[in-house]
């Protein structure tokens, strides 16, 4: 089965409804699918409620999904870099459900591992244990989460072979694999498109059964925040 | 003399123990990795990383490498990279031995308030709930009063918590202080600081 595509947009094709919900893959900036993302904005697909960390920065990233008024509903654990976002969100436009980032986390890996709920105990005794039944382990109190399985996944990755196994580079591989995990299909956008059998096969950080389609493309890869130290003089 | 923030940063460093797997919060915390020493101590970094090192020389920066406060970082020779469910699984796990976190309250049962101001910006709480709920001791470090002057240290903390009877110990620019049954214990005053002055300025009850 043919798993490349040629472009982001062809890589979409026949996968998008207004509605539907989506997980992302990024941290910050840092690892999210660019090309897949400004692909939706163009397909104009709405109403999306979409699962990931963050939502981009104004006009970039998913913050350009917000400009365009596409999406519904973000799952995310952070959403202090971008105004636009808290515009919406205050004005009731946008809604939002806050997880704690390793629950965020954990919610993708489980739901693509046939696991529907777990208990963890992030969050007992705040607002974000209201609603959620809670249970004794041992002498400690544990809040059920559920597991996150969505309609479509959108992923970053460093390196595929053409059957969709996929390396990931430095902290771009963040939430990546666990949202690639919980699709019911799952897009991948990487840098490189490399024969298969030049991937070491013990050096595959996500096998290619949970991705479905493949494109290759050049990313911007905006730096949100530039820190750097003096050099010391010679 | 109250301690300023690179002492209040050098004294939370006394906190480490050699061979420590640490998570450092933003501001304050940050500054804790300069006051080490020869301390064999490896920095964890949420988004998915061990062995965190000091940020690039400029015209080094990397868009694929930063930290959970999204800045430019580099590798050391002992980093390894994982996916962030693996990175909280770690957290969770227990395996992390300390987080050092900045707060905007702690009341003297050890709850925790560091991610919301309800009417006010609203940011998320990002990875702080699963670090105060799994890391082996919590210590915070923050300024002991508000801009306005008042206790950060209250009886009950007025915010949504972050977590709740997590704090081990909080380190301020007055002092050190230890969550214990019945209230907080004074465990060391900053130089020139007074016990008056740290009762003065702290709601909780000192026992």
């Amino acid at each position: 089965m043919k798993k490349v595509y040629g472009t982001a947009g062809e890589a979409l094709e026949g996968l998008l409804q207004d509605g539907m919900f989506i997980a992302a893959g990024g941290f910050g900036l840092c690892g999210i699918p660019e090309l897949l993302i400004d692909a939706l904005v163009e397909s104009g697909v709405k109403d999306l409620t979409i699962a990931s960390n963050n939502c981009g920065v104004d006009g970039f990233g998913l913050g350009k999904l917000l400009d365009t008024r596409q999406i519904r509903k973000m799952l995310s654990s952070y959403v202090g870099e971008n105004a636009e976002f808290m515009r919406q969100y205050l004005s009731g436009e946008l809604e939002l459900e806050f997880n704690p980032q390793g629950t965020l986390a954990e919610r993708m890996r489980a739901g693509g591992s046939g696991i529907p709920g777990f208990y963890t105990k992030t969050g007992v005794g705040t607002v974000i244990a209201e609603g959620k039944e809670v249970k004794n382990f041992d002498g400690q109190d544990y809040i059920l989460e559920r597991g996150i399985v969505a309609d479509l996944s959108i992923v970053k990755a460093w390196k595929a072979d053409d059957t969709g196994n996929l390396v990931f580079r430095k902290t771009a591989r963040n939430f990546n694999p666990p949202a690639a995990m919980c699709g019911r299909v799952c897009v991948a956008e990487v840098e490189e498109i490399v024969p298969r059998g030049s991937l070491d096969p013990d050096m595959i950080h996500l096998p290619g059964i949970y991705v479905h389609r493949i494109v290759q493309g050049v990313q911007e890869k905006r730096i949100e925040k530039v820190t750097t130290r003096p050099r010391e003089e010679a | 003399m109250p301690w300023d923030r690179n002492q209040m940063a050098a004294r939370a460093a006394e906190e480490l123990e050699d061979g420590w797997y640490v998570n450092l919060g933003i501001g304050i915390p940050t500054l804790v990795a300069n006051y080490v020493g020869d301390k064999d101590i490896t920095l964890q970094s949420e988004n998915g990383m061990l062995g965190m090192g000091p940020f690039p020389y400029e015209g080094d920066e990397d868009p694929d490498l930063i930290n959970a406060g999204k800045q430019t970082i580099t590798e050391l020779s002992r980093t390894s990279y994982f996916d962030s469910a693996t990175s909280f699984g770690m957290i969770r796990g227990g395996k992390i031995a300390a987080a050092i976190l900045g707060a905007m309250e702690v009341a003297e049962n050890g709850d925790l308030a560091n991610w919301m101001i309800p009417g006010k910006l609203v940011k998320g709480m990002g990875g702080a709930m699963d670090l105060v709920a799994g890391v082996g001791r919590v210590i915070v470090v923050m300024d002991h009063t508000n801009k306005a002057g008042e206790s950060k240290i209250l009886r009950e903390c007025t915010l949504p918590l972050t977590g709740k009877a997590v704090v081990d110990r909080i380190i301020t620019n007055l002092g050190v202080l230890d969550v214990v049954p019945g209230g907080l214990r004074i465990v060391e005053l900053a130089e020139g600081v007074t016990e008056d002055e740290l009762r003065a300025a702290t709601e909780a009850t000192l026992v």
